[in-house]
């Protein structure tokens, strides 16, 4: 019972990693409708930024905000420069430039900031809490991911920014017409997402250590979380994130046999299995189709 | 017409004399360049004529991998036959596949896909099928001779073997694409609610298209398998299905000859990139695949495609 | 000025003795390599860096014998088709004597019945798995360490010491996990099967490894056999404080590491921990004043500033370079592959101020591990003590 227990508790620290990315990932889809396979390596890319900061001097706080601030800018530019001549290309051209972008933030954190693991600080300390169910870190990372998800759930539903936005993603045509910039809308949700998946970096990084191919894994188990949830509501990708982690955890210690060496795939499958019956996510909106 | 007769029969020519005119190397060389060309095909076949997308085909690839070297490993079963075996087993795994698939598109298809993609190797790598598989130490294949005391050398006789199967999948695939069943997947790519109201039994053609575009990249699988001579869990992961993708985008969705131009792409970029520069030829090969996109948005066979129209419009 | 010309005389006369295959001359030794410089592990290409600097210098002292060095290093991204390309490539274009210290099991397995076939040295095979080290079936392979000894090594500090341990096994899911725990299971003999009472494994795409530790610490375990690499180590040491789990650890040599796995893990949290190794730790402060160490460290600072100091991957390339250059000085001036192989299988005692006090290499023709000596070590908290001397990690 304990050890059931301490697993749903680890599953939900590890889930909240995943939700944090998932939620990065749902902003990118809110934005362009696609997953960004560079995301992760950008993410990475931004800790790293911050690591120097904090190994200049800068104070904890301050390096966190100048690091979103660079993010944010980082995604923007991003956007005008590298996705908006090819604004016009078919969808898997751009699935090849995300590669590119991968494989060039991949290798820039290596080359300049090699590959040996960093410690990256916590404002919430290290210390073990709730017995020894969690760390202080972790407890503090759930709690970040809540807020962000509560952030980014009013600036979606009740800022006028946030309706423009989905709304140029959703209907190009119609939201031009009422007046939305959606190419700088486009620039935004890059930019926004850059952010996050810069504080989810940061967030992350003190957990599991910080190394070029931190996110590798981690994007891919958030790909997962968003999915599950349904890639268009930050809620889901925070519940599938979470889902993801404890379904993990179980099957690695409860199915018997092959449950160790394949916990991820076990997990895959249940996700598989969900969205058979709800392919548009748990919490996902079913969007009618146009003949 | 007679500018894809023209081309084709100078590709044929140039194929069969090219072993007489290359050193080893440069036939093994080519002959990964014609196993990956396979792959493309088979994948092009899925997502570029059919619209589904796949993120799973270094799963097909490896099951092909692995079929064969089982195969022959295991139950001593000439080369030559694993060939349609990998084949048959790929079909079958990537028909089945089809079904969950059919629920689901875009992006949890991708999802589902890359699913497969994880947890191949993992299954590959499983102790209680160690005694198939390997484990994680993989299986040797052993290196086929020329066949009927041809006058060729092992690298030659492999590269006319992969050649043949080329071709003859790469005719199977055209005559697939220009028949009722190839305009049918086209009108499932376009709009699979139309197609089916139109009578189309759009199920039964993404489940068949599933399994013919698994079956095609587990010859490859098969085909790659006895070039290498040994196969390992960890070479099939995610990045090689990636790899396959950025493949079809660059020889051109929907484009059968590309295939040829997007594995010539995934095989000899990553050596130019690491002429540049050892430190960063990782973001070297990721620039060249962006600048790519700029000049050719619709890959290679978008241009050549647009040439042709040119050509015809004069 | 009699002296002067004899010697030159007789340099001369040896010069025009020489006997060469592919790949040598008097002038020149072309060595082949390759090693991941690309894709998810791309953390090992510093091995081919360093290599590449180390004969840099080689070559600036004068070469080897009054030979250069050229050494052609290639990027196969840890893919076995890619390794036999560039394998291909090394060997028919570049036409190198043969490859030395080439990385990593899958991509060395899938050439190694090539480099045999082509009759051409695969030496140091940077790799521990078992099937470098088989001269009967593979008389072209040579390997450099064995997965097996480290772990046989535990599993006899164990039954020594603590024979009614109930141990729990980590590692990661791969032949380098899997190597180890063979060892270990081996040298454990009838008594594995009491002994373990868990096991968990990983794949290195995973973010973390918490769930593993949890799911062994209730197996009730007492002893945490722990073949994990380094960042995954360093998660798998903090995880044990927060859980206030305390089993008697051992950690592979691989991730033992002070500067790059303890250090980050927390050098408290790492007390008590056993390991063995060959060589120093550049991060370990007990060989701060080390000659060995100071030179290693001015070579960098020289050849290969942009290299990572706090990875010891850089040490341990640096010694294989070095013990590369003995087996070629070895070899003076026949350097033909058969002779490369014959002098690579015979290295005795050959020991370098970069080895742990006591351990040296020795090959033979029957045994193609060259290292097989190991050092006990347990942190304290500080650096390394050594526990007992110098033992033999080879199967009995």
């Amino acid at each position: 019972m304990e050890l059931l227990l301490q697993q749903i508790l680890s599953g939900l620290a590890t889930g909240a990693i995943y939700a944090c990315m998932a939620l990065a990932v749902v902003m990118i889809y809110q934005s362009i409708g696609h997953l960004n396979f560079a995301q992760g390596e950008m993410a990475t890319f931004s800790t790293f930024v911050a690591w120097q900061l904090i190994t200049w001097g800068f104070p904890y706080w301050a390096a966190f905000a100048l690091t979103v601030a660079l993010s944010f800018a980082g995604g923007v530019l991003i956007e005008r420069v590298v996705f908006r001549p090819l604004k016009d290309a078919p969808a898997l051209s751009h699935i090849v430039v995300f590669i590119g972008l991968l494989a060039i933030f991949n290798n820039a954190s290596g080359f300049v900031w090699d590959f040996t693991i960093k410690t990256f600080p916590s404002p919430f300390g290290q210390g073990p809490m709730f017995g020894a169910f969690l760390n202080m870190h972790q407890a503090g990372m759930i709690a970040c991911t809540l807020g962000m998800l509560v952030l980014l759930y009013l600036f979606f539903s009740r800022t006028r920014l946030g309706l423009s936005l989905r709304a140029a993603a959703a209907n190009p045509e119609s939201a031009r017409l009422v007046g939305v910039r959606v190419g700088w809308m486009i620039a935004l949700g890059w930019g926004l997402a850059s952010a996050i998946g810069a504080v989810a970096g940061m967030l992350i990084a003190p957990g599991v250590f910080l190394e070029p191919n931190m996110m590798l894994g981690v994007l891919l188990y958030g790909f997962a979380g968003a999915v599950v949830g349904g890639l268009t509501s930050p809620i889901g990708a925070v519940a599938g994130g979470l889902i993801v982690g404890v379904m993990e955890n179980l099957a690695g210690t409860y199915v018997p046999v092959v449950g160790s060496e394949l916990k991820l795939t076990i997990a895959l499958s249940l996700i598989i299995l969900i969205l058979i019956f709800k392919p548009s996510g748990l919490f996902g909106k079913t969007l009618a189709k146009r003949v | 017409m007679a500018i894809e007769r023209v081309s084709a029969i100078l590709f044929l020519l140039a194929a069969i004399a090219a072993p007489m005119l290359l050193s080893g190397f440069f036939i093994f060389q080519v002959t990964m360049l014609l196993v990956y060309a396979i792959a493309i095909m088979g994948l092009n076949l899925l997502t570029g004529f059919n619209g589904q997308f796949s993120l799973g085909h270094s799963a097909f690839y490896a099951i092909g991998a692995y079929a064969a070297a089982i195969l022959m490993d295991k139950f001593g079963i000439g080369y030559l036959w694993t060939l349609p075996l990998a084949g048959l087993i790929c079909f079958a795994v990537g028909f089945l596949f089809g079904f969950p698939a059919l629920r689901l598109e875009g992006t949890y298809l991708a999802l589902a896909t890359f699913g497969l993609a994880v947890a191949t190797p993992q299954i590959l790598k499983l102790t209680p099928l160690e005694h198939w598989t390997g484990g994680v130490q993989g299986v040797f294949v052993a290196k086929p001779n020329a066949a009927m005391g041809l006058p060729l050398t092992a690298d030659q006789w492999l590269y006319y073997l992969t050649l043949s199967v080329f071709i003859l999948l790469y005719i199977l695939a055209r005559n697939l694409i220009g028949s009722r069943t190839g305009r049918a997947l086209l009108a499932i790519r376009e709009n699979p609610i139309a197609a089916q109201s139109m009578g189309i039994n759009v199920s039964l053609y993404k489940t068949l298209t599933f399994g013919v575009s698994a079956a095609y990249t587990g010859v490859a699988g098969a085909l790659g398998a006895i070039v290498i001579q040994f196969v390992a869990p960890d070479s099939f992961g995610f990045m090689l299905s990636v790899t396959f993708l950025v493949g079809l985008v660059v020889g051109g969705i929907a484009w059968l000859p590309g295939a040829l131009i997007g594995a010539a792409f995934i095989l000899f970029v990553p050596n130019f990139a690491e002429e540049i520069s050892k430190g960063l030829s990782g973001a070297a090969y990721g620039v060249i695949m962006i600048l790519l996109m700029y000049v050719m948005p619709s890959g290679a066979g978008g241009i050549v495609q647009s040439a042709l129209r040119a050509v015809r419009a004069r | 000025m009699i002296a002067a010309l004899a010697t030159v005389a007789a340099a001369s006369m040896a010069m025009a003795k020489g006997k060469y295959d592919v790949g040598a001359s008097d002038t020149e030794i072309k060595m082949g390599h390759f090693n991941p410089y690309s894709g998810p592990v791309s953390a090992w290409g510093t091995v081919g860096k360093l290599q590449t600097a180390f004969y840099r210098m080689i070559n600036e002292q004068g070469g080897i014998n009054g030979r250069k060095i050229t050494f052609i290093t290639y990027d196969d991204a840890y893919s076995p088709p890619k390794a036999v390309e560039q394998t291909r490539r090394l060997m028919e274009r570049d036409q190198v004597l043969g490859l030395f210290n080439p990385m990593g099991t899958a991509s060395n397995l899938a050439i190694q019945k090539y480099m045999n076939n082509m009759k051409a040295p695969q030496i140091f095979v940077s790799s521990g798995a078992v099937a470098f080290g088989n001269p009967k079936d593979y008389p072209w392979t040579m390997g450099w360490l064995n997965y097996a000894s480290e772990g046989r090594v535990y599993a006899r500090y164990l039954l020594q010491n603590k024979p009614d341990a109930k141990v729990a096994l980590f590692f990661q899911n791969d032949d380098f996990g899997k190597g180890f725990v063979a060892g270990f299971r081996e040298a454990l003999g009838d008594k594995a099967k009491t002994m373990i009472v868990g096991e968990a494994s990983y794949e290195i795409s995973e973010p973390t490894i918490d769930s593993q530790i949890v799911k062994l610490k209730a197996s009730g375990a007492d002893v945490l056999f722990n073949m994990s690499s380094p960042k995954f180590a360093a998660q798998a040491i903090r995880k044990l404080t927060d859980l206030n789990w305390k089993p008697l650890h051992f950690l592979t040599s691989s991730s033992a590491q002070i500067g790059s796995t303890l250090g980050p893990a927390g050098l408290e949290n790492s007390k008590g921990i056993i390991s063995t190794n060959y060589y120093k730790d550049s991060t370990d402060p007990r060989w701060k004043d080390d000659p060995a160490m100071k030179n290693w460290n001015a070579f960098m600072d020289k050849y290969y500033p942009e290299g990572d100091k706090s990875d010891t991957t850089n040490v341990y390339a640096y010694l294989v370079s070095e013990t590369i250059v003995q087996v070629l000085k070895q070899a003076g001036h026949d350097l033909t592959r058969e002779n490369i192989m014959k002098q690579a299988a015979n290295l005795k005692q050959f020991s370098t101020p970069l080895l742990l006090p006591g351990v040296t290499i020795t090959t033979s023709e029957t045994d193609f591990f060259p290292i097989e000596q190991l050092q006990l070590i347990q942190f304290n908290g500080r650096t390394w003590d050594f526990i007992g001397g110098v033992i033999d990690g080879s199967a009995k």
